[in-house]
């Protein structure tokens, strides 16, 4: 079941990534519309930040390409905007709420300049968007999870991007902060943004996304919401007849064999 | 004393070249060791100093001369060349990166004196000075040793300061920081550079058995003082600075003995000082808020027990004995005698030859306390079904937590409840 974008943000092109030497994404073709707030679901380790890394160029592909807009990533780096997992960096990072949000503004500063009172006014505004305008001068070390990740979202919102690929952004955080964070990622899609999340909880992900991309090592299925949420391909992402694609992954992992013959 | 003054009015131009030179070698490696410690790279500053011994000593051997132009530039190869290795041992072989940094560590140092001490066996007359960088002669910063080595702080000072933006989102998201566009392999590049510069640098002064310490330590013990990358960054250069002229200062009184070890222990009682004195994050100041605690939860212990007591018989405002108290509950003597005069000096209690009895401001706390504690009883039984005899442990503790909002809100949700799953009855 795959349903192809009409008028696509994202191409993904017969990709394929591999992770520490074992392939973990096999062949991924298929292409995300424009201006839908699109959830990527499967079962752990089914390859669903590995997808993103790789669309985001933080991975070294094996095969295939990812075209965003119909150009190369480093030609729309500016209209990208990305949201990693809450735990990849340390919180403990001596630095102010403020700081962080700073930092999405810095693509677009470039090399040596300093962000300007307007690079502020922006931090600010994003910051009140997520309800943290409180939090301005706060220690990073002292939020909570949930306010971590808007923190992490304000950040992506100062980009002021075209495209926002998310990692989890709705993993540990708290009901109100739920709510809060998907008002905000539906306000994005109505106005034409695209929103791709890596999203881990089957049942909420009915409610939240407009269009899904069903993964697990391989693409099952992706499309509109109601093509594709259905029993039959719900089950061949999360059933256990992958077995066999796994552990061919790990005989080419321990034999060292490159995912793809060069000549 | 005589020493320190004459030292310290800097009339003799040796002096001052020597202090200058301590400041900005030190000053300069602990800024750009800020960057080090936040990426945690501790460990590879450590296999850098020590890696660079052999480029200095091959220097030495190739040119003939200790034109400290040329040993900077052996030093800088080879202190690359160690953290191209252990990246290729990290990324080539099964062996973690520990396991790679101790190897590359100890054989390159095991080279580097190797060679030192062949060349001190060479007869060589121009070698005399060179086992200097083992442990650091700041006296030896003087003429073109000083302007060559202050040049290097300052180009150092200046990459940092027109990078710092770049820097600091390398170190706390370098993966978001490649995604909006930043040139991160370069940047990579830059900060390792300006590493193993600093270390190249800061070894006359220090020696590269103890750089390490100099490049970890200030931002370590800064990293108490605050919150803020800037912050740190200057404060562990301002702490690397006077560790420098302390440094400039043995050397100048006792010319024999190696600055090294001096400026390390220097910077070493600075940071011990941080860890223990530190507001917040210190050790002391972290006991004290947990002593307060202690205090806080024994407070209002003793209240709610002299509580219940005046509960049993009706009487809450009449005198008790210290007995009287140990009856409802024991307390360690000490504890609840201290505790005792606490609540005088706050005004909730009063005494009278040796018995207490509550003020009204003290009566009304101990109530509240008693009142939060059934609270929760009957909130843990009737909203998580918590059998009515496995709720008191838990009301213990959360009865000191509640702040008045919850308490606000439990109230509400459970309808001002007449008693609590002991059947005793709530106060308000």
């Amino acid at each position: 079941m795959k349903v192809e974008a009409t008028n696509p943000a994202v191409e993904f092109h017969d990709l394929t990534v591999s992770y520490d030497k074992k392939p973990v994404l096999w062949n991924i073709d298929m292409t995300l519309p424009q201006g839908a707030l699109i959830g990527i679901v499967g079962p752990n380790g089914a390859g669903k930040s590995t997808l993103i890394k790789a669309a985001m160029g933080l991975l070294p592909l094996g095969s295939g390409y990812v075209r965003l807009f119909n150009q190369s990533l480093d030609e729309v780096r500016h209209r990208v905007s990305y949201v990693p997992q809450r735990e990849s960096v340390d919180w403990d990072f001596p630095t102010s709420v403020l700081d962080v949000v700073l930092m999405g503004r810095y693509g677009k500063l470039g090399l040596f300049r300093r962000p300007s009172n307007t690079d502020k006014e922006i931090a600010m505004n994003c910051l009140k968007k997520v309800g943290m305008e409180a939090f301005t001068k706060r220690q990073i070390s002292q939020l909570s999870g949930g306010q971590q990740q808007r923190v992490f979202l304000a950040r992506a919102l100062a980009q002021e991007a075209d495209i926002y690929f998310m990692d989890e952004p709705f993993a540990g955080v708290d009901a109100a902060t739920e709510s809060a964070l998907l008002g905000i990622l539906q306000g994005l899609a109505k106005e034409g943004k695209t929103v791709v999340v890596v999203h881990h909880d089957l049942q909420s992900a009915a409610e939240f996304f407009d269009w899904i991309v069903l993964l697990n090592l391989r693409l099952v299925a992706c499309g509109p919401i109601k093509d594709v949420f259905t029993n039959k391909l719900l089950q061949d992402t999360y059933g256990g007849k992958l077995t066999v694609l796994a552990e061919v992954g790990e005989l080419v992992k321990n034999r060292e064999i490159p995912s793809r013959e060069k000549y | 004393m005589e020493l320190f003054f004459e030292f310290f009015s800097f009339q003799d131009a040796s002096i001052i070249s020597v202090v200058i030179g301590s400041i900005l070698l030190t000053s300069s490696s602990a800024v750009v060791g800020t960057f080090t410690f936040l990426k945690k790279k501790a460990l590879l500053g450590d296999a850098v100093a020590h890696a660079v011994l052999p480029g200095i000593c091959l220097a030495f051997i190739l040119s003939g001369t200790k034109n400290p132009l040329i040993l900077i530039i052996g030093a800088f190869i080879t202190g690359w060349l160690s953290l191209i290795t252990i990246d290729f041992i990290g990324s080539r072989t099964k062996l973690k990166e520990d396991t790679a940094i101790a190897l590359v560590l100890s054989v390159f140092f095991g080279v580097g004196i190797l060679m030192l001490t062949s060349i001190q066996h060479s007869g060589n007359a121009a070698q005399t000075g060179l086992d200097s960088f083992l442990f650091g002669n700041a006296a030896a910063l003087i003429g073109t040793d000083l302007i060559v080595f202050a040049f290097v702080s300052l180009v150092l000072f200046g990459v940092v300061s027109l990078l710092f933006k770049e820097m600091k989102i390398l170190a706390f998201d370098p993966s978001f920081a490649q995604v909006i566009g930043l040139p991160v392999k370069t940047l990579e590049l830059v900060l390792t550079s300006i590493t193993v510069l600093a270390v190249v640098t800061g070894i006359q002064a220090v020696g590269v058995v103890l750089m390490a310490a100099m490049l970890i330590t200030p931002a370590a013990a800064a990293r108490f003082w605050t919150q803020n990358v800037l912050h740190m960054t200057l404060i562990a250069g301002v702490l690397g600075a006077f560790s420098g002229l302390a440094g400039a200062f043995v050397s100048y009184s006792a010319p024999t003995m190696p600055t090294g070890p001096w400026i390390v222990m220097v910077i070493s009682i600075i940071a011990l000082i941080s860890f223990f004195l530190a507001p917040k994050r210190g050790i002391l100041s972290r006991n004290l808020q947990q002593r307060s605690l202690r205090h806080l939860i024994m407070d209002e212990n003793l209240l709610k027990e002299l509580y219940h007591i005046g509960e049993k018989d009706n009487t809450p405002f009449k005198e008790r004995s210290i007995a009287a108290i140990m009856r409802e509950r024991f307390f360690p003597e000490g504890q609840l005698k201290s505790g005792l005069i606490r609540l005088k000096r706050k005004g909730f209690l009063v005494n009278k030859d040796g018995r207490w009895k509550f003020t009204q401001l003290g009566y009304e706390k101990g109530q509240r306390m008693v009142k939060l504690h059934r609270l929760w009883e009957l909130y843990l039984s009737e909203y998580l079904k918590i059998a009515p005899d496995h709720v008191h442990e838990d009301a213990e503790t959360i009865e000191h937590v509640i702040t008045p909002e919850l308490e606000a809100r439990l109230e509400k949700m459970l309808a001002f409840p007449e008693t609590d799953p002991h059947e005793k009855k709530i106060p308000y």
